[in-house]
This record gives structure tokens, C-alpha cells and sequence, in this order.
């Protein structure tokens, strides 16, 4: 969730570990059909499948398309809807959005001439205090969802407070946070962000417990590993919210999940969430908008509404890795909240493919030749 | 206190067409042709320059691609776009093609494309890959061109040494020697014979 686009930089090869083997998922023309009989000059010249799945690749291809906004379909082209269409635009602007901004600030309000003496006069009883300000953070989370008329139904039994699990879920936008916090108040593990949603990460968070962890370090994963293994052994600490996906997706595909979550030795409690397109695209498209321009636009669209489920928690099997524990828990999801699997790394929109996958290629393409160089 | 009524309206309705997903459509449409719009008479300028070989729906979702790579819409693709997609990244050739295609504004991203079109002959499909074995462009492909292209699709998997010896044997058994240049006749030759495959599919909603 970064909001600016530096030049991409080859990743480095821990973020590789996450990865089962792409090739096992991706559709390659070449592996379909393998060559066979004696290796004549066209085999070595005939480079046609690997041009094709380039130019493929251009034309098309699943990870671009995890990250495309899809606004529904414009019904207002013709001279009866597009009046009511603008009359829509006039009431959501100048009659619900300045309502909604009047909420929000009486929201603020009330959550700033509470929570400032709770943190400060309460100094002494940890306890106390934090109960006070997780009720406090679960309110203003309220308030910031009444303020984008969010319509959410919850389903499944609600998150209990027990050590030892951690609570995964798929990633639309910032505002995932918001809505779940607003029924549970969770830790959650976040990027440091620039501006004022800093400050609030750095004041407000801090107090259910967040963790940061900054993307662009490659040695940032093990410090951050070591903080998510202490904070889920901690008995009172509030449970450990982790989006697996590291990054936005547009609410239609999920990407890979990172390990990180599923190797500290906890149950893991599945989230769903899936918002309804026809009220908003609730996507945040981190590189097009900022993240003030996408709560104006959530506070100017008619509603909010999403469903999220909470599913069954899942343990690791044995004889199971943490990689195939993180892909049977995106499947769940998935299948849950109608995604479509990819299998991309997320971090794949900052930095680009290691060379480990071209170079699989490169060793299937010298097997076969020399594979056929013996056959006579 | 009138006036400011009118600032706070026209504010207001200036957030919502930023915020509208719609209303740059409108926009576009009322003030005539928007340079993120495709005219019929483009779309025809297009499809002459690529012989004809993508359908009207096939050129508008290429152009909708374009746009999506084409991020700050320069009018054309940088090597840096291009590569953002891991599928083309992970390419052997990828190197290769960026050259080729790097900078291409829309017409001659098409006529680029219009190869790969199932509609496309065999003698097209070829001449495109004897352009990528001719990286200077001077209409032969030498030994060494040829070794270059293979060290891209084997690496470090095959020695330099095993490399020599394959190609000078096949291209031996095929009539040819070490020092001959082929041209786009003798690739046509050698690979026209039973066919090649090599089509995309455009996805047309």
C-alpha cells in the first residue's frame, strides 16, 4: 500500500521463498506439447511458443488485471436516466456528503474528548486503559463506516480473544481494517504510511497494538516475524489481524498469500470479505488515488455494503507446509468470497520477477534440446 | 453571502468530476474527441495499418491495454511498462522483443501485434521471427546471431561449446555451413514446411 511508484528493482530472493512453484499454475504453451524425435535446425530456430507467450503476455495477463479498477457499467446514456443521474450526483454530494462529514467530525469529537484523558489520566492502570480505548477505537471505527453509509453484514461467530491465533483475511483497501475493527478491536500489522494517516497510525493504533513493517527492506521480514511470533504468544494482547495478500487487490482475483502468518504456530481464523460493486468499487488503487481522494469518494457514493464472513479456523496439518497451509486458506477464502485465484506474488507491483523463473524456463528449453540430441 | 453560496456549490460539483467515474466519459462527449477516446476514423487508420488483420472490437481492446500499461498516456509504452508485466519479464526473449517494441505509439503497437493474429500468414509469422534473429537489421542472420538468440533460451544450461557443435551439426544435416548467412528465404524454407503456430487471442468483452 504505498503511494507512490518508485522504478522497480529486481526482488530480492527472500520474497521467493513465499512462492510455490509458479509453473505449476501458469498455462505454457510450450509445456503442453513436448517435442519428441530427432532435433533438426527448425527445432532450434522455430522460437514461435516462446514469442507467443510474450506477445500473450502483452496482450493480457492475469496479474495486470488483479489491479484494474472495475467501475460497474455507466446506465445513464440516454436523455431519460441522465437527469436522474445528475439529480443522483446533486443529493450525494451537497446533501449526503456534508451530512456525512457532519457525523464524522461529531464522531471525532466524541472519540478525542474521550480517548485523550483515558490515555493519559489512566497512565497507571494498563488494564483498565486499554479496555477503554479498544471500546473507544471500535467506536470511532463505527462512526467512520455510518459516515460512508456502510451496510455490512457479518456472518459466522464472532472473533474471541484467546492467544495463540491470528486472523487472516483478502485486501480491497484501507477501509478493511475500519470495518472489521468496528465489530472486534484487532492489532493489526500495517505499512507506515506518509501524512496524516501516519499520525494516526503512530497515536490511535498504537494503543490495540500495531506492528509495522516497511516493504522496500528486505531484512525488514525477519524483525517483523519475530514481532507477529511475540505479539501471538502475548495472552492479553488483542488478536492479530494480517492481510497474507501484502498489498490492494480489486476484490475480484486474490493473489498469493505470504507465509509469514502461517508459520508462528497459531490456529488461523479466516476472514472473507467481498464488497457489492453496484453501490461503489470499494478497490483501492493505491497508485491512481490517494488515500484522502478514496474516503471522499466512499463519502460521496450512495452506500457502502459488504458482507464478511468469519470462517472456520484452520490449523496446520501435519506433514503440511506453510506454504500449502497459506494456499489451503486462500482457497477457502477465495471460494468463499467469489475470487478468482492468480498465482502472482502481490509485491510483483513494486519490484520485478527474480530470475529464478526465467531461468526454469531456460533449463526446460536446454533439457529438451539435449534430450532429443540424443535420440537418434 | 450569495456569491459564497455559488463557491461552496461549485466546489462541490468540481469534487464530484474528480471523483465521478462517469462523468469523464460525459466530459469527453460533450467537448468532442478526448485524446483517451477512440474515433471510428481512428480505429479504421488502424486497422489499414495492420492490413486488416484485427477485427474493430479487437483494435478497441487493444487500445484499452495500451492505455492500462501506457500509465501517465504518453502516447506510448515504456521498456519499464512492459516489464512491470512479470508474465513478459520472465520471458527468455523478453530483451529481444523490448527493442523491437519499445516506444511504439499505438498504430505500430498494433501492426506489431497483427502478426500474432490468427488471421495473419505463415510468411508474417516467420519474417517476425527472423527480425528477432537479426538484431542489426541487415537481412541476414549469421552463425552467430543464431548462437546469440540460443544463449538467450538456454543460459547457463547448456555450455557455449555444446551450443557451437549442436548448431553447426544441424545446420550441416540441412544443408548449410558455418559461415552462410541465412535469409528470410532460407527461414521460410526451413520453417514454413509443416506450419507454424503462433496466434493470441484478443479478449474482446
Amino acid at each position: 500500500m504505498s503511494s507512490s511508484e518508485g522504478k522497480l528493482k529486481p526482488s530480492s530472493s527472500e520474497l521467493d521463498l513465499d512462492r510455490p512453484n509458479i509453473e505449476d499454475y501458469l498455462p505454457s504453451g510450450a509445456s503442453i506439447h513436448e517435442p519428441h524425435g530427432k532435433l533438426r535446425l527448425r527445432d532450434l530456430l522455430d522460437i514461435s511458443p516462446i514469442l507467443t507467450e510474450a506477445a500473450g503476455a502483452i496482450v493480457d495477463d492475469s496479474f495486470t488485471r488483479c489491479f484494474k479498477s472495475n467501475p460497474p457499467e455507466p446506465w445513464n446514456w440516454n436523455v431519460y436516466l441522465f437527469p436522474l443521474w445528475c439529480s443522483g450526483v446533486v443529493f450525494r454530494y451537497l446533501i449526503l456528503f456534508p451530512v456525512r462529514a457532519i457525523v464524522l467530525t461529531i464522531g471525532w469529537m466524541i472519540f478525542l474528548s474521550c480517548f485523550i484523558p483515558v490515555h493519559f489520566l489512566l497512565k497507571g492502570n494498563d488494564s483498565l486503559r486499554k479496555k477503554w480505548e479498544r471500546v473507544l477505537v471500535e467506536l470511532i471505527c463505527s462512526f467512520f463506516v455510518a459516515s460512508w453509509t456502510g451496510v455490512v453484514k457479518y456472518h459466522g461467530p464472532r472473533p474471541s480473544m484467546r492467544p495463540k491465533q491470528v486472523f487472516v483475511a483478502n485486501h480491497t483497501s484501507m477501509i478493511d481494517f475500519i470495518i472489521l475493527e468496528q465489530m472486534t478491536a484487532f492489532a493489526v500489522i500495517m505499512q507506515k504510511h506518509p501524512g496524516w494517516v501516519g499520525l494516526l497510525q503512530s497515536t490511535i493504533l498504537e494503543s490495540v497494538g500495531c506492528i509495522w513493517f516497511n516493504r522496500s527492506e528486505a531484512k525488514d521480514r525477519e524483525i517483523v516475524t519475530k514481532k507477529l511470533r511475540e505479539h501471538s504468544q502475548g495472552a492479553d494482547n488483542n488478536p492479530l489481524l494480517i492481510f497474507p495478500e501484502g498489498t490492494c487487490v480489486n476484490n475480484q482475483y486474490s493473489v498469493m498469500f505470504k507465509k509469514g502468518a502461517f508459520e508462528l504456530g497459531c490456529t488461523v481464523c479466516p476472514v472473507a470479505i467481498k464488497y457489492n460493486k453496484i453501490f461503489v468499487d470499494a478497490f483501492w488503487n493505491s497508485r491512481k488515488q490517494s488515500f484522502t481522494m478514496h474516503l471522499l469518494q466512499l463519502m460521496t457514493s450512495w452506500a457502502v455494503v459488504c458482507d464478511v464472513w468469519y470462517l472456520e479456523p484452520q490449523n496446520l496439518r501435519p506433514g503440511e507446509t506453510a506454504i500449502e497451509f497459506a494456499e489451503r486458506v486462500r482457497d477457502i477464502i477465495s471460494v468463499r468470497a467469489g475470487l478468482k485465484k492468480v498465482p502472482w506474488d502481490g509485491y510483483l507491483k513494486y519490484s520485478r520477477p527474480s530470475p529464478k523463473h526465467r531461468e526454469r524456463k531456460q533449463q526446460s528449453f536446454a533439457e529438451s534440446v539435449l534430450r532429443r540430441l540424443e535420440e537418434k | 453571502m450569495l456569491t459564497r453560496n455559488y463557491l461552496f456549490i461549485f466546489f462541490f460539483l468540481f469534487l464530484a468530476v474528480s471523483l465521478e467515474p462517469n462523468s469523464s466519459k460525459i466530459l469527453s462527449e460533450t467537448m468532442g474527441n478526448s485524446s483517451s477516446m477512440l474515433t471510428q476514423y481512428d480505429i479504421e487508420e488502424v486497422q489499414q495499418h495492420c492490413q486488416r488483420l484485427f477485427s474493430q472490437q479487437e483494435i478497441v481492446s487493444l487500445y484499452e491495454r495500451f492505455c492500462q500499461l501506457d500509465r501517465n498516456a504518453k502516447g506510448f509504452i515504456s521498456a519499464d511498462e512492459f516489464l512491470s508485466v512479470p508474465e513478459f519479464a520472465m520471458n527468455p526473449l523478453s530483451q529481444r522483443l523490448l527493442k523491437m517494441v519499445d516506444g511504439l505509439n499505438f498504430k505500430d503497437f498494433v501492426a506489431f501485434l497483427s502478426a500474432f493474429s490468427a488471421k495473419a500468414s505463415v510468411q508474417m509469422k516467420i519474417k517476425l521471427i527472423f527480425k528477432v534473429y537479426d538484431s542489426d537489421g541487415n537481412g541476414k542472420v549469421s552463425f552467430n546471431d543464431i548462437l546469440e538468440v540460443l544463449r538467450d533460451l538456454s543460459g547457463s544450461f547448456i555450455s557455449d561449446n555444446q551450443r557451437e557443435q549442436v548448431l553447426t551439426q544441424l545446420l550441416k544435416e540441412a544443408g548449410y555451413s558455418k559461415d552462410s548467412y541465412l535469409t528470410l528465404d532460407d527461414f521460410i524454407k526451413v520453417l514454413g514446411s509443416p506450419g507454424l503456430k503462433m496466434e493470441v487471442e484478443v479478449p474482446v468483452d
